[in-house]
C-alpha cells in the first residue's frame, strides 16, 4: 500500500506503483490483447509514407477534426450582446455540450438554454417547445434579448424559426416588441465559424432590417464610428480589450460587435454575473450608421460583411492579424478610415516588438513549424512565422476551404521562407499525424488536442488556438496588436528554450550545452 | 458559517419549504405546476424522496441534462478501449465529448486502443439529403484499413440518423459479414430520444445484449479457465482510475475480476461476463438493465455496492463477500483491517478541518447518494441533493439508505433553482458539474466537480479516500475564499444579479 494520509498520491503517481502495475498486467489475460509484436509493427507502419498515402485517400472518415459545429459559434457570438441569452432550438444535449466546451476553455460560466425537443417534437415539430421555452427563459433569466439558433435536429425536421417566434409572440411568450433575433445554424453545414457568422448576421439583420417585419427598417445616417468584429476567437477576452485600447489611443469612436470579452472574464467577488458587458442593443442598431466595419477574421464573417456592405458601409476583412506587418496594416486601415493619426505610443510598441524579434530571431529563424486551427488563425500565425524567418511547413485547417487554400498559397509565395510550405484545407489531425511523421518539423502550434500529436510524434506543442483545456488563463492575454505579437513571440521562445534545455540536461552526458545564457 | 447547522430540523424544513415556494414564483403558471413535482423536502421514514423524476425537461429553463448520445457514447460505450466508436452524424457531438470524461485506460492509442480518438462521419448537407448509409459503409472500410488491430466497431447515432431513415443495422450486419464476423454494433442513441442521458444508457445496454451476447460464436468463449471467485465490475467508468482502485480491493479479498464495464474495458471482457459468478454493480442507473438481463438469462446474481468512503467500502466488501465462502469473507475482514490505519490517519487529519461543514450535490448516475457516506466519514453533512437523470428507484434508494430528514431534494434542477437554493442555504461546498462550477465559485461558494473529480481522483476505494478528503479540504478551506471582497468594500453576500 503506497497511499498515505501524509503524502497523498495522485492518479499519476498512484497507478505507477508496483501493486497497480502488477494488477494491470494481470488484467491483460481477460482483454484478448493483440500480440505486442503486431502492435509494434502497426505502430511503425502508421509512421510510413505508405500509411500517409492511405490516410490521405480517406473520403468518408474524419479522425480528430479541428472544428466544431455551427451552434457553438452562434452561442459564442450571442453572449457578446448586452443581457443576451442564447436559446438553441432543438435537442437539449447539444446545449449541455456547448456550455461545457466554453466553460472548459474560459474557466468561466457559460449560460445558454435549450428548447429541449424530444421524440414528439421530431414528429410534430418544435413549435410548442419554442412557445414554452421563450416564456420560461424570459421569466426566469430576465434577458434583454434572446438570440435563437438551431441544432441539426430542428434543421432536419425543417422548423421555421421566423414563423415560430412570431407565433410565440402572438401567444404571449415574450412581449411583442421584445428582441428575438434568430439564425438557422445547421451543424451539417460549415463549422463553428459559420455559426458565428450566421448568428451575428441574424442579430444585425434583426435590428437594421425591421425586426422580422415588426418595425420599420432603419435608415442609415452615416457617422464617424467604426465597427469591429472579432470573430470566433479563444483569445476574445485579451484581444478585444487590446483592440479597445488601440481605438482609444487613436481617439476613434467605435462599436465592438459581439463583445463577449467581459462575460467570459467576470470577477470572483461574491456575485455571479450571468450577463456582463456586451454590445448594447442600441449600439447594435446604431452600428448601421458607422462609416465602416472591420472584421478581424474573414472566414467568420463571409455572410455578415456583404450584408453590411449592402447597407452602404465600407467593409474590410483581416485574417487574424498577428505580428508586425499584419498589425501595421490593421492600424493603417484604421487610420485611413478614421482620419486619425497612429499615435507615437503605438509606434513605440511596434518598435519594442521589432526589438524583441531582433533580439531573439536567431533562435526561430529557419525552424520548421506545423500549424493547425481555424482558417484565419492559421493565416495570422503563418504570417508572423514568415516574418520571423521561420517556415510554416504544414498549415492545416479542417474548416478551411479552397479559397483559404489559395490565400495560403499566395502568402507562402510572398516570402522566401514560404517556398516549401503547404496548406491543407479540410484535413484533420490524423492527417497531421502522418505529415509530422513523414515530413517532420521542429514545433507544432495548435490547441489542446495537439498534445496527442506531441505524444505520438515527439513534436513539441505550442498551445495557441481553441480550445485550450489543459493550460489556464492564456485567453486573458491578447495575441493581437504589437503587444499581442510580443505574447506570441514569448510563448514560442519559451518552448524553444525549454526544448534546448531538455535536450542538454543529462548530467555528464549532454550538459556541456546546458548554457546559462541563451 | 453554515446556516444549516445552527437550526433545528423543523426550522430547516420550514426554510426549505419557503425556499421551494419562492423559486416556483418565477415561473409561468404551467411551468410552476410542473416544476413543483420535482422539488421536495425529504421526510424520514418515507420510501422515496417524494419527487417526480425521469420526465421531460421543460424548454427554456436551462436544464443541466444531456442526451441519449451522451449516455451511450459518452458513458457506456466510449470507454470500451479496443473498439472504434463512430460518432455518426455531424461533427459537434463527437467533438464536445472528445476525451473529456477521463475514462482512464491502458493501451497504445491509435493502434490497439481508441478511447481518446474522435471518429466521426462528419455529416454534410448531402448526407442528410441522400442518406448516410453509403458514407457509413465507407467509414467502416477506412477504419478497417487504417486501424487493422481494432477489435470491433460501434455506430453511435446522432440526431439526424433516426430522422432521415438510415438503416445502420443493415449496414452493420453486412459489414460484419464482409469483415469475417467482426463485431459491429449499431446503437440508436439519437439525442432526441428520451428525456436525458438515461435512455442512452438503456439503449447502449440493450445493444450489448443484442449485438454482443446474442451474437455468440466461437470468439465469445472465454480464453481462461473459470474459477468460483470470478466477478465482473459493472458500472464503473474508471474516471481518474476509479475502477482500478476498486479492482485492487476485490482481488485482495480473493476474488478474480474477469471484466470491467466499461472503464478500461475491452470487447473480450464484455463477451466473457456471462461466465461471472456475481456481477457487482456500482452505477445502478446506467447498467442495471444489463445486470438484470444477465440474471434472467444466465442466472448470474448481481449486487449493488458503494466504494466511496471507508464506512461504505467496508459495508460493501462484506456484502460482496457474503456471496462467497469463508475464504472470501475472511479476505474481506483482512482487507478492511489492513486499510484501517490509513483510514484512521485520513480521518484524524481531515475530519477536524471538515467537521460540521455542509454540502449540496447535484450530479448524475449514482453519485447524488453514493458519495454521501464519504462526506459523513469526514463529519460533513449533505443538506441538499438531486439527480440529473435519476428514476424513482434512485430516489427510493436515496430515501431508504442515505439522506437525512429535511434534506432538500431537487430533481433535474435548472440553473435558476440551483443558484437560488445555494444562495439561501449557503452550504460550505457544492458538488456538481463543469457548467455549475464557475457560477458558484463566483458567488464565493467552494466547489468540486463531481463528474470528472475536477481532474483529480480516483475517489473509489481505500486509495481514493485520501484523495477525496484532501480535495474536499482544499476546496472548503482554501484561503482564496477570504479574498472575495476588496478590503475597502463591504462584507460579501452571494447575490444573483440575473434573477433580480
Amino acid at each position: 500500500m503506497a497511499q498515505s494520509a501524509d503524502h497523498v498520491l495522485d492518479h499519476f503517481d498512484l497507478f505507477r506503483g508496483p501493486e497497480y502495475q502488477q494488477m494491470l498486467d494481470n488484467k491483460k489475460m481477460f482483454e484478448n490483447p493483440r500480440d505486442p509484436a503486431d502492435v509494434e509493427r502497426v505502430k511503425e507502419w502508421t509512421k510510413t509514407s505508405e500509411y500517409r498515402e492511405k490516410n490521405f485517400a480517406r473520403e468518408a472518415l474524419t479522425i480528430n477534426p479541428a472544428k466544431a459545429c455551427q451552434p457553438l459559434g452562434a452561442v459564442f457570438a450571442s453572449v457578446g450582446f448586452q443581457g443576451t441569452l442564447p436559446f438553441v432550438h432543438g435537442s437539449q444535449g447539444c446545449v449541455a455540450y456547448y456550455r461545457s466546451h466554453l466553460s472548459r476553455h474560459f474557466k468561466e460560466p457559460s449560460s445558454c438554454v435549450s428548447s429541449s425537443m424530444t421524440e414528439d417534437a421530431a414528429v410534430f415539430g418544435g413549435l410548442n417547445n419554442m412557445i414554452d421555452g421563450l416564456a420560461n427563459s424570459y421569466n426566469m433569466y430576465k434577458p434583454k434579448m434572446i438570440a435563437v439558433s438551431t441544432t441539426c435536429m430542428a434543421e432536419v425536421i425543417g422548423d421555421d424559426l421566423n414563423a415560430f417566434i412570431k407565433t410565440s409572440k402572438e401567444k404571449g411568450s415574450v412581449p411583442a416588441d421584445f428582441d428575438v433575433p434568430f439564425a438557422h445554424t445547421p451543424a451539417f453545414v460549415g463549422s463553428h465559424v459559420t455559426g458565428y457568422d450566421n448568428a451575428l448576421k441574424g442579430i444585425l439583420e434583426h435590428f437594421w432590417d425591421g425586426k422580422a417585419g415588426t418595425a420599420d427598417k432603419l435608415e442609415r445616417k452615416p457617422n464617424r464610428k467604426i465597427n469591429l468584429i472579432g470573430g470566433f476567437d479563444g483569445y476574445t477576452v485579451g484581444n478585444l480589450r487590446e483592440i479597445k485600447r488601440i481605438f482609444e489611443l487613436m481617439g476613434i469612436e467605435y462599436t465592438i460587435l459581439a463583445d463577449n470579452s467581459e462575460v467570459f472574464d467576470t470577477p470572483t467577488d461574491g456575485e455571479f454575473r450571468m450577463y456582463d458587458g456586451g454590445t448594447t442593443l442600441e449600439d447594435a442598431a446604431n452600428a448601421l450608421h458607422a462609416k465602416a466595419t472591420i472584421s478581424m477574421q474573414q472566414w467568420c464573417t463571409e455572410k455578415t460583411l456583404p450584408f453590411i456592405a449592402d447597407h452602404g458601409q465600407e467593409v474590410l476583412a483581416f485574417n487574424y492579424p498577428v505580428g508586425v506587418s499584419a498589425t501595421d496594416e490593421f492600424l493603417m486601415a484604421l487610420s485611413r478610415i478614421s482620419g486619425r493619426e497612429i499615435p507615437e505610443q503605438l509606434a513605440r510598441e511596434r518598435g519594442r516588438l521589432v526589438d524583441a524579434m531582433a533580439d531573439s530571431s536567431a533562435h526561430i529563424h529557419g525552424k520548421k513549424f506545423a500549424i493547425y486551427g481555424d482558417p484565419d488563425l492559421c493565416h495570422g500565425l503563418a504570417t508572423f512565422l514568415l516574418e520571423l524567418g521561420a517556415e510554416p511547413t504544414h498549415v492545416l485547417s479542417t474548416n478551411g476551404n479552397k479559397a483559404w487554400d489559395e490565400k495560403m498559397r499566395a502568402l507562402f509565395a510572398s516570402s522566401p521562407y514560404g517556398h516549401s510550405c503547404h496548406a491543407y484545407p479540410g484535413r484533420d489531425l490524423w492527417h497531421m499525424r502522418s505529415l509530422l511523421f513523414t515530413e517532420p518539423v521542429d514545433f507544432l502550434i495548435g490547441n489542446t488536442y495537439g498534445k496527442y500529436l506531441e505524444r505520438d510524434t515527439g513534436t513539441p506543442l505550442i498551445r495557441i488556438g481553441f480550445p485550450i483545456f489543459d493550460r489556464h488563463h492564456h485567453h486573458r492575454s491578447p495575441v493581437w496588436g504589437y503587444q499581442g505579437g510580443m505574447n506570441v513571440l514569448v510563448k514560442i521562445l519559451d518552448k524553444i528554450f525549454d526544448e534546448i534545455d531538455k535536450k542538454t540536461n543529462v548530467l555528464g552526458k549532454t550538459d556541456f550545452s546546458f548554457d546559462i545564457i541563451r | 458559517m453554515s446556516l444549516a447547522t445552527t437550526y433545528s430540523t423543523a426550522q430547516i424544513r420550514v426554510r426549505n419549504k419557503e425556499l421551494i415556494e419562492e423559486v416556483l414564483k418565477v415561473y409561468p403558471e404551467k411551468t410552476a405546476k410542473r416544476r413543483a413535482k420535482h422539488l421536495n423536502i425529504h421526510e424520514a421514514g418515507r420510501s422515496d424522496c417524494g419527487v417526480k423524476s425521469n420526465i421531460k425537461s421543460i424548454p427554456g429553463v436551462m436544464t443541466i441534462r444531456g442526451c441519449a448520445y451522451a449516455g451511450s457514447k459518452g458513458v457506456v460505450w466510449g470507454p470500451i478501449k479496443d473498439m472504434v466508436h463512430i460518432s455518426h452524424g455531424p461533427v459537434g457531438c463527437g467533438q464536445y465529448s472528445w476525451g473529456s470524461r477521463r475514462n482512464y485506460y491502458v493501451g497504445t492509442t491509435g493502434i490497439d486502443s481508441f478511447v481518446t480518438l474522435q471518429f466521426t462521419s462528419d455529416f454534410q448537407e448531402k448526407d442528410i439529403v441522400f442518406g448516410g448509409d453509403k458514407k457509413l459503409i465507407k467509414v467502416m472500410d477506412e477504419i478497417q484499413e487504417l486501424f487493422p488491430l481494432n477489435n470491433g466497431i460501434t455506430v453511435q447515432s446522432e440526431c439526424p440518423i433516426g430522422l432521415i431513415g438510415d438503416d445502420i443495422e443493415a449496414v452493420s450486419r453486412a459489414k460484419s459479414k464482409e469483415f469475417g464476423g467482426k463485431t459491429i454494433v449499431p446503437v440508436r442513441c439519437e439525442g432526441f430520444r428520451g428525456v436525458s442521458q438515461s435512455l442512452g444508457h438503456h439503449i447502449a445496454n440493450d445493444a450489448v445484449r443484442d449485438w454482443i451476447f446474442d451474437k455468440g460464436g466461437p470468439e465469445s468463449k472465454p480464453r481462461f479457465e473459470p474459477t468460483p471467485y470470478d466477478v465482473a465490475i459493472i458500472g464503473d467508468y474508471n474516471i481518474g482510475g476509479d475502477a482500478w482502485s476498486s479492482r485492487i480491493l476485490l482481488e485482495e479479498i480473493g476474488l478474480r475480476v474477469i471484466a470491467q464495464w466499461s472503464g478500461d474495458g475491452s470487447l473480450a471482457e464484455l463477451e466473457a461476463t456471462p461466465k461471472a459468478k456475481l456481477n457487482i454493480l456500482h452505477c445502478y442507473r446506467s447498467m442495471n438493465y444489463i445486470s438484470r438481463h444477465m440474471e434472467e438469462k444466465f442466472g448470474i446474481p448481481w449486487c449493488e455496492y458503494n466504494f466511496f468512503g471507508p464506512a461504505k467500502i467496508a459495508e460493501s466488501l462484506r456484502k460482496i463477500a457474503g456471496y462467497f465462502d469463508d475464504k472470501i469473507k475472511e479476505g474481506a475482514e483482512r482487507v478492511i483491517e489492513k486499510y484501517q490505519p490509513l483510514v484512521n490517519a485520513v480521518i484524524a487529519k481531515y475530519r477536524p478541518r471538515l467537521e460540521g461543514k455542509t454540502v449540496m450535490l447535484f450530479v448524475g448516475g449514482l453519485r447524488p447518494r453514493h458519495v454521501i457516506g464519504a462526506y459523513e466519514d469526514l463529519g460533513m453533512e449533505v443538506v441538499g441533493t438531486g439527480y440529473e437523470f435519476g428514476h424513482n428507484d434512485d430516489y427510493q434508494r436515496t430515501a431508504q439508505h442515505y439522506v437525512k430528514d429535511s434534506t432538500l431534494i431537487y430533481d433535474d434542477v435548472n440553473g435558476y433553482e440551483f443558484e437560488r437554493f445555494v444562495e439561501k442555504i449557503q452550504p460550505d461546498l457544492v458538488g456538481s458539474g463543469i457548467k455549475e462550477k464557475y457560477v458558484f465559485q463566483k458567488m464565493g461558494v467552494p466547489f468540486r466537480q463531481m463528474h470528472s473529480w475536477d481532474y483529480s481522483g480516483p475517489y473509489h476505494g481505500y486509495d481514493g479516500f485520501p484523495i477525496f478528503a484532501r480535495d474536499m479540504d482544499m476546496a472548503v478551506n482554501s484561503p482564496i475564499w477570504k479574498k472575495l471582497k476588496a478590503p475597502w468594500k463591504d462584507v460579501p453576500r452571494p447575490q444573483l444579479l440575473a434573477a433580480e
